[in-house]
């Protein structure tokens, strides 16, 4: 069905498909939208899920992983704060190897208080074992749900995955949205090492250096297979519903001599930039980075390469950047913009390609 | 792409007009973005949303700083806001009053959609409903059609008011 | 039935746990799971029961075990719970926290699950400090107690967790000890047996951390019992009435010298800290007697 929606409501609508046993949530914006919109499909009897309305986000990841354990699919959302409250759970889910999916709306780390668009929550997670997706636009954010469910709970996978999604300037912006008969594209969820009293075990016991060595290895394996999962999931989604998915998205890349890479809507406004560096002879492209874990594997050989970063680690440099000079020894331009939502358009993104300087780091707007 | 700016004040439901108006606009088989800027959710302050309306896939997140079209939901906004700033020469300003406003270089229309929307008893707490009535002005200006609009609206809304109140602003604005 | 022969000969905790000689928390864990039985699984946070268990690949438990982070066990049951309530199970979820993970760090989530109404037994075993660390000082360590961080004595008083859980209106709520096994099977089997949250409150005197010796456990539980110390109640749809044990000492409680003195823990304690807990005590007893009589 073609309609319009805002980015926090396509989620939901992705959730009600999907039909997750337990909803465990607690507000923060910009993300409140999503669980209201939850809680309302629950009211109405539109979805037979359980909603949990937790008194904190750490609690909020603790009902996950308990009703997940019990072998049901859960869902949550959050943002920001209350991602950062959530990150011992964080880790707790991923070791526990339970698919629970969230969607965390990006938004900046107080003081001060500010509620707009930036990557620093999530990519503070980075290391917690959690799959983290991306997306552009409204349309993507449902895709990227509805996907995540059968990513997360593949048995090659079984790590659980968060879809991320800008804070009010995707959240909240009204677009277009074409929802699908999902079908069995989410099989039923049966997760092996779900609770049984009939076949009691210990569940995170104590454990010596040499198993929990072997399972934190487990962890590695599974995100390495997720590359191929993810790949097949999207390619099936290609064929099911006609919408084409990758771990780059990537515009006007083929005989790009300098690509600008960044994520989520500014992805988008780049490729503003790109037709404007194309039609004054700069030949420019975009790679809008999708998956961030597991980190894909990136083509820039040969390339000048831009990075927009809107997230910063401090005393080291831009996240993004920092990863794709790691992953592929390519140097870079790395730009620091958007922090707490600044406005950053196409012109903008334009400019940062017309002066790079490769190798160097530049805070856009910060002159002194 | 045409781009529209609207102002209101907290509560009045300007970032609802931004969503009726892309909705409208999407019925009419445009691509259309609606967009609120957010500041701390404080009832009664100046706020501001963005519409934009296309015939192609709108790729632009960012505020809208040169407007075809500014919207003045609330009049007495413009006592402190410079609505004006950054409109296209010969842009259209379309405010919400029983009498006409002169803007030098700019097409002017206004209609009170105030009144309209009391006359039909149509608030909320207290505060009467002005974007539903706004979709019938900006579908006499020409932005959506009228059926779009009236589409829109039984879309977000239940009580058939929202129509009426739509179809007498469309009615009583003179072009 | 009116004796220890009415509880179940199956044992749940098998005897292989990593417990320390006397554990009398280890004693409730195994008439706790013979009250509820093998249709239940057990949350527990950061405690000694993440001890008692064993190390992986093994357990000495013969129900499903779900460890926990520290302050999440209650939210963590609570989801759990309402999974196993979708699918149509009525499994018994039973948290088993040390008094650290409920009256400090687990506080929070408590009392949302008990506000949320989670169909679930939340029981605290309170040996009154952080036992498997070595004893630190915790909210619910007594006035005078030493303990590793508070090398002088303890200076403030227990903080009354039964208070708080009480201000959230639970359906059923209990204290127990470990002296009295089957008082406290028979408070479990009750809890068991209604819908929504519910709380038992043991009392699990500790030899390593109160400083006696491991065959008087029973003994100092029975003390604390009989001196007031700590008072054998239930609590169903609010109103409260005193566990057989404790009306007798209730009539005619013991001084508290005996029990305080029986323990290391107290030996800096001067007499008139020693005098404070008493007037604590006759306190708390009048307050529960004029609960039970309607007077309050």
């Amino acid at each position: 069905m073609l309609t319009i929606s805002t980015g926090n409501k396509a989620v939901a609508a992705a959730v009600k498909q999907a039909k997750p046993a337990v909803v465990a949530a607690y507000p923060i914006t910009p993300q409140t939208e999503i669980i209201e919109q939850i809680a309302n499909y629950v009211a109405a009897k539109e979805i037979e899920t359980e909603y949990i309305p937790v008194e904190s986000e750490h609690s909020a990841m603790a009902a996950c992983i308990g009703a997940a354990v019990a072998g049901v699919r859960t869902f949550t959302a959050t943002s920001s704060h209350g991602l950062l409250y959530m990150h011992e759970m964080l880790h707790w889910a991923a070791g526990a190897r339970l698919p629970i999916v969230m969607a965390n709306v990006n938004r900046s780390l107080g003081p001060g208080w500010n509620i707009w668009a930036e990557h620093t929550d999530a990519f503070s997670q980075r290391d917690t074992g959690w799959l983290q997706v991306f997306v552009g636009t409204v349309q993507e954010a449902y895709d990227a749900t509805l996907m995540a469910f059968r990513i997360a709970e593949d048995e090659r996978v079984i790590l659980p995955t968060m879809v991320n999604l800008d804070g009010f300037s995707l959240s909240h912006i009204m677009q277009s949205l074409e929802t699908v008969e999902v079908g069995d594209f989410i099989p039923p969820h049966h997760l092996t090492h779900a609770i049984d009293v009939d076949n009691p075990m210990g569940y995170g016991p104590m454990t010596g250096p040499k198993d929990y060595y072997r399972f934190r290895w487990d962890i590695e394996r599974s995100m390495r297979d997720a590359k191929t999962v993810i790949a097949e999931t999207e390619a099936e989604f290609a064929s099911r519903f006609g919408r084409k998915y990758g771990p780059t998205e990537d515009y006007r890349c083929e005989d790009a001599e300098v690509v600008v890479v960044s994520m989520g809507t500014l992805g988008r406004e780049a490729e503003v930039a790109v037709d404007i560096l194309r039609n004054e002879g700069v030949k420019a492209g975009s790679m809008r980075l999708r998956w961030f874990r597991p980190f894909p594997d990136l083509d820039l050989k040969g390339r000048e390469v831009v990075v927009v970063d809107r997230d910063y680690s401090f005393g080291f440099g831009g996240v993004v950047a920092a990863s794709i000079r790691a992953k592929t020894g390519i140097e870079c331009y790395n730009v620091i913009a958007g922090l707490g939502g600044q406005e950053v358009t196409y012109d903008d993104i334009a400019e940062f390609v017309r002066t790079r300087r490769i190798g160097e780091e530049h805070w856009f707007g910060v002159s002194e | 792409m045409y781009e529209i700016r609207i102002h209101s004040r907290g509560g009045q439901g300007g970032v609802t007009a931004a969503r009726l108006l892309a909705l409208a606009a999407f019925r009419d088989g445009k691509y259309a973005t609606a967009c609120p800027f957010y500041g701390a959710e404080r009832r009664g302050a100046p706020v501001v949303s963005f519409v934009r309306i296309d015939d192609a896939p709108i790729k632009v997140y960012s505020q809208i700083r040169g407007p075809d079209m500014v919207v003045v939901l609330d009049a007495s906004v413009m006592d402190t806001v410079d609505v004006l700033q950054g409109l296209k020469p010969g842009g259209t300003v379309f405010v919400n009053s029983e009498k006409p406003h002169a803007f030098p270089g700019f097409a002017a229309y206004n209609v009170d959609l105030t009144g309209i929307a009391l006359a039909e008893n149509l608030a909320i707490a207290g505060t009467p409903i002005v974007n539903t009535p706004f979709l019938g002005a900006a579908a006499k200006i020409g932005l959506v059609s009228f059926e779009s609009a009236k589409q829109a609206i039984r879309e977000m809304f239940q009580d058939e008011r929202n129509v009426k109140v739509a179809e007498a602003a469309y009615r009583e604005m003179i072009l | 039935m009116s004796s220890i022969s009415e509880i179940p000969k199956e044992e749940y905790l098998k005897p292989c746990t990593a417990a320390c000689a006397g554990c009398s928390s280890s004693l409730c864990l195994r008439y706790v799971l013979k009250a509820a039985g093998p249709d239940t699984v057990l949350v527990i946070p950061a405690c000694c029961t993440s001890v008692i268990q064993g190390m992986y690949p093994n357990t000495s438990f013969n129900v499903p075990v779900y460890n926990i982070a520290f302050a999440a066990a209650a939210a963590c049951a609570s989801g759990m719970s309402k999974a196993f309530r979708s699918e149509g199970k009525q499994t018994n979820v039973i948290v088993y926290a040390g008094d650290g993970g409920t009256v400090d760090i687990g506080i929070q989530s408590l009392s949302g699950a008990f506000e949320r109404g989670t169909d679930f037994l939340y029981i605290c075993y309170d040996n009154e400090a952080y036992g498997n660390t070595g004893m630190q000082r915790s909210g619910a360590t007594p006035l005078g107690a030493l303990t590793t961080t508070t090398p002088v004595g303890k200076s403030e008083f227990k903080k009354d967790l039964d208070l708080i859980v009480a201000a959230h209106n639970p359906p059923y709520m209990a204290t127990a000890s470990s002296a009295y096994p089957l008082d406290l099977y028979r408070k479990v089997k009750k809890a068991l047996s209604i819908r929504g949250p519910k709380f038992i409150h043991i009392m699990a005197p500790c030899p390593p951390g109160w400083r006696y010796d491991s065959e008087k456990t029973i003994e100092i539980g029975k003390l604390a019992v009989k001196t007031g110390m700590w008072v054998l109640w239930e609590r169903e749809y609010g109103t409260l009435s005193v566990s057989g044990p404790s009306k007798t000492a209730m009539k005619k409680p013991q001084p508290i010298d005996e029990y305080i003195g029986a323990q290391g823990r107290f030996k800096t304690a001067t007499p008139a800290i020693v005098a404070e807990l008493q007037q604590a005590v006759e306190r708390n007893i009048d307050r529960i007697r004029k609960e039970e009589e309607g007077i309050c």
